[in-house]
């Protein structure tokens, strides 16, 4: 059996179906559903047994159709800064609040990803923000939690 | 059905609906020219916004993005020979090589025209088919919607990823698995919360097809260093030339039109079939139909071969809303986010949608003409300009992504969780990409895993635990036999190539 990474792949996924199977097993129910035709643990045991099958059937069969990723061609350096700012985007948006982090997140973005245009980096982020928080906000009436723009005044 | 017509205009033509049809129809232009960014990306950043308006409107605005994505899709189809979109793989055979010949403004527009003719008429099928389809499946049963979902499902995977079964099957079962995360609707039991109450009510589905379509696509561009924008600074470039059509080409495109739309429709209703496959359906079907001087002109710029994938995969995507509208269940990938996007507003689609909202049916289906017109005459002038909007570099076009995509989950819930969660998701979903595991079946099956799962326990408990329920009823029966002739087919196609 050829090891690629797709069946790398699908071994994980049979473990996390293993698990997923054990935890079904696990779920609680009530004493008098415990032999009903069906309960709250019926639908994912099904689900377990059809991933392990799946998954089974990927790693055993021979893949003839094995893809290829060249790793030396991908951009991992910039993908994970951009996922590290949306994490730190993520854990600052409700502490600061929308308009400043999601200006700070964007104007971060561009510059990791090689923009130097610091004029048209502030326009497609702090005005840019602004007005698509006046949508929103002011137009579709769709709430946005700011406790920065509270602080200084500008939101009620 | 002449007073849920009259209901329907009138919604439709409300000034904020018309309004919604132009921006979906441009916004949805827009991503479906840019290649990778398909019409699932479209709606999936539209979703929030959708909220600040009412149901109908809502799904409204969402059928003009997805009209709109195929109408662009084609476009850099014909311009650039890169489909922006599947659905307009086919477009590229013929517009493509028209273009190079300085033909590209006359490839456009019977493009236009095509798309235009084929979505007008597959709307007035579904105009007439839906209400009759309301009906015959109001006799539809728990069993004949479980294994209706089970057919779907199956043919999703069988179609979405060429050569890919079992990969898609994986997709389908871990769609499952994380729809089945959070109380059980019956019980009110936690099952795989593992004491995280932000997992109690479930994952949602706005963060799932957000993490596995708008983020996941905007990494795999950086990853991949692709350029979806490069593309688009090409049109700007581009001579059109002429968009007027000749009385001989519009004799053909007559000839192509009414056959292509019937044969696109068709294959637009059955579960998981789509734009992609009708599209070359229809291109192969046109091509023996012709005579044999038109058919060697196949792949050279055939107004015969244009027309047909465009009437076809626009009549496909107005196809695909019959089992949605009439049936609560969505054929593609597409149509599984509005289910969701439906369920988000509290409106269960299905055989009664059009008693119970008739406001929404009927709404969707004129407007579906309106869009139609729209991209006719707004968008087909407007390309060049389009176009120069898409030449916005992919500095400013990834973040602004990930921006919307983050953004539509934090109005949303205003947790931190949920965007962890997302971005988790994402970064999963991404690396799978690059192994070729197709997100659709993933979208169908987290959309489709709550109702799946109760029809079964309806099912179950009528026949007292037995699965006799799969044979007991014809329909049921029927059902079930394509779904195992689907899947012998696929499992025979695996083990012939191996």
């Amino acid at each position: 059996m050829n090891i690629n990474t797709t069946k790398i792949i699908s071994l994980l996924f049979f473990v996390f179906s293993a698990f997923y199977l054990y935890t079904a097993y696990q779920i609680q129910v009530f004493s008098f559903d415990e032999n009903a035709p069906f309960n709250a643990r019926t639908f994912p045991i099904y689900l377990g047994y059809a991933g392990l099958f799946f998954s089974g059937l990927k790693l055993i069969l021979p893949d003839p159709n094995t893809i290829k990723v060249e790793h030396k061609t991908l951009e991992y350096k910039k993908t994970i800064i951009l996922v590290l700012i949306a994490i730190i985007y993520g854990a600052t948006i409700l502490k600061i609040g929308y308009f400043l982090t999601t200006s700070l997140f964007l104007i971060s973005s561009y510059y990791f990803l090689g923009e130097r245009r610091w004029m048209l980096m502030f326009l497609l982020s702090f005005p840019f923000v602004a007005s698509f928080m006046y949508l929103l906000h002011g137009i579709l009436d769709i709430y946005l939690r700011d406790p920065f723009l509270k602080l200084i005044g500008v939101m009620g | 059905m002449i007073e849920g017509i009259l209901i329907g205009l009138k919604t439709a033509l409300s000034f904020q609906n018309i309004l919604m049809v132009m921006i979906g129809c441009f916004f949805g232009t827009i991503i479906g020219m840019l290649p990778g960014l398909g019409p699932m990306t479209a709606i999936a950043l539209m979703i929030p916004i959708t909220y600040g308006f009412d149901p109908a409107t809502g799904l409204i605005l969402m059928a003009g993005v997805y009209y709109g994505a195929v109408f662009g899709g084609s476009t850099s189809s014909i311009l650039l020979n890169a489909p922006g979109v599947p659905g307009t793989v086919a477009t590229s055979f013929d517009g493509y090589p028209m273009a190079q010949q300085g033909k590209a403004g006359k490839a456009l527009a019977i493009a236009a025209w095509s798309s235009f003719a084929g979505g007008t008429l597959a709307a007035i099928y579904l105009l007439f088919m839906a209400p009759s389809l309301s009906k015959v499946s109001l006799s539809f049963r728990s069993p004949d919607y479980f294994a209706l979902m089970i057919l779907g499902l199956t043919a999703i995977a069988a179609f979405s990823s060429k050569g890919q079964f079992i990969k898609a099957m994986m997709m389908v079962v871990l769609g499952l698995m994380l729809a089945s995360v959070g109380q059980d609707s019956l019980s009110d039991i936690t099952r795989f919360t593992f004491n995280n109450m932000n997992l109690t009510d479930g994952i949602s589905f706005v963060l799932v097809v957000m993490a596995t379509f708008a983020m996941s696509e905007a990494l795999t561009i950086i990853l991949k260093r692709n350029d979806p924008t490069a593309a688009a600074k090409q049109v700007s470039l581009t001579e059109l030339g002429s968009i007027k059509i000749n009385k001989e080409e519009r004799a053909k495109m007559l000839k192509t039109i009414p056959r292509t739309s019937v044969i696109g429709f068709i294959i637009g209703v059955l579960p998981g079939a789509g734009a992609t496959i009708a599209s070359f359906l229809a291109y192969g079907m046109e091509r023996n139909l012709v005579k044999d001087d038109e058919k060697e002109k196949f792949g050279k710029g055939s107004v015969h071969g244009l027309s047909a994938p465009e009437t076809a995969n626009n009549a496909a995507c107005s196809g695909a809303f019959v089992p949605l509208l009439t049936l609560g269940i969505p054929g593609s990938g597409t149509t599984a986010v509005m289910l969701g996007a439906l369920l988000g507003f509290g409106i269960q689609p299905g055989p009664r949608l059009y008693m119970t909202n008739p406001e929404i049916f009927w709404s969707v289906i004129m407007s579906m003409y309106i869009g139609m017109v729209i991209l006719l005459i707004l968008n087909l002038p407007l390309i060049p300009y389009i176009a120069r909007i898409l030449a916005v570099p992919k500095n400013y076009l990834i973040p602004l992504i990930l921006f919307f995509s983050i953004t539509g989950i934090y109005v949303m819930s205003f947790n931190n969780f949920d965007i962890y969660l997302m971005i988790g998701i994402a970064v999963v979903a991404t690396f799978m990409r690059l192994y070729d595991f197709p997100m659709p079946p993933l979208i169908l099956a987290f959309v489709l895993g709550g109702l799946m799962e109760e029809n079964l326990r309806r099912s179950l408990l009528i026949s007292n635990g037995s699965w006799e329920f799969l044979w007991d009823r014809p329909l049921t029966a029927a059902i079930l036999a394509v779904t195992i002739i689907i899947v012998g087919w696929q499992i025979f196609k695996t083990f012939k190539k191996n």
